[in-house]
């Protein structure tokens, strides 16, 4: 099962650069374990204690995954999983 | 060095005195590698406040695929202080994510939403170590 993830910028040295990979799970939590597995260190930035770091921001298909069922939202053959860390600041 | 011309520099005054005394924020984007600001893309701050600043989700999300599509990245990520000076603060510190970018800083302070005199600085901030840099402002880009 397929599933494209897009790197932001600054986790790119975790993907050898590129701004795509493919990654498969059937759930968010499981894809970004399939991901650890090929790119070692990237769950760590993602991730605290389990849930999406707070200012990362996870899309399934452009749909924001605090508001969708986070780290168990489903997916299938062919979804895409952005990842942006957040823009913000004092 | 940041290189900028002066419609795109007004254009991020005016937005910080715009939503003076709330912090505004926003991005310019450029072709990528071209490091030229070309685009200005003012954001909502969706914190709407006078000390934080923080785009909306799914306005970031959209930002992020029109730059894709385009080719472009975020040459400049700016945002407005309305109490204090143009300096990176230890908040914008910790949230910067785009080694590739520079961080400009407008601050409001003296004038408010009026025009006069105002400090618009440029940093780059990566890996938290923060470097200002020179601005060359250019009447239009040459190349």
């Amino acid at each position: 099962m397929a599933i494209e993830v897009r790197v932001p910028t600054i986790l790119r040295t975790y993907t050898g650069g590129e701004k795509a990979v493919q990654t498969s799970g059937g759930t968010l939590a499981e894809a970004i374990d399939a991901l650890e597995a090929d790119h070692t260190g990237l769950r760590d930035r993602l991730l605290d204690d389990g849930q999406v770091r707070k200012f990362i921001n996870v899309y399934v298909n452009d749909e924001d995954v605090r508001f969708s069922g986070g780290m168990q939202t489903p997916l299938s053959d062919g979804d895409t999983v952005v990842i942006l860390p957040a823009v913000a600041g004092g | 060095m940041l290189t900028i011309d002066e419609a795109t520099r007004d254009a991020i005054v005016a937005h910080a005195r715009r939503d003076h005394p709330d912090e505004a924020c926003g991005v310019v984007a450029g072709a990528e590698g071209s490091d030229l600001p070309t685009r200005f893309v003012p954001m909502l701050n969706a914190a709407m406040s006078p000390t934080f600043y923080e785009f909306d989700s799914s306005d970031l999300l959209q930002l992020y695929k029109d730059m894709d599509a385009r080719d472009e990245e975020p040459v400049i990520v700016y945002h407005s202080h309305t109490a204090t000076e143009a300096y990176p603060s230890r908040t914008d510190i910790s949230y910067a994510n785009e080694p590739g970018a520079h961080y400009v800083l407008v601050s409001t302070r003296e004038t408010g939403p009026a025009d006069g005199p105002y400090e618009l600085r440029s940093f780059r901030i990566v890996d938290g170590e923060v470097t200002e840099e020179e601005i060359d402002v250019v009447e239009a880009y040459t190349q």
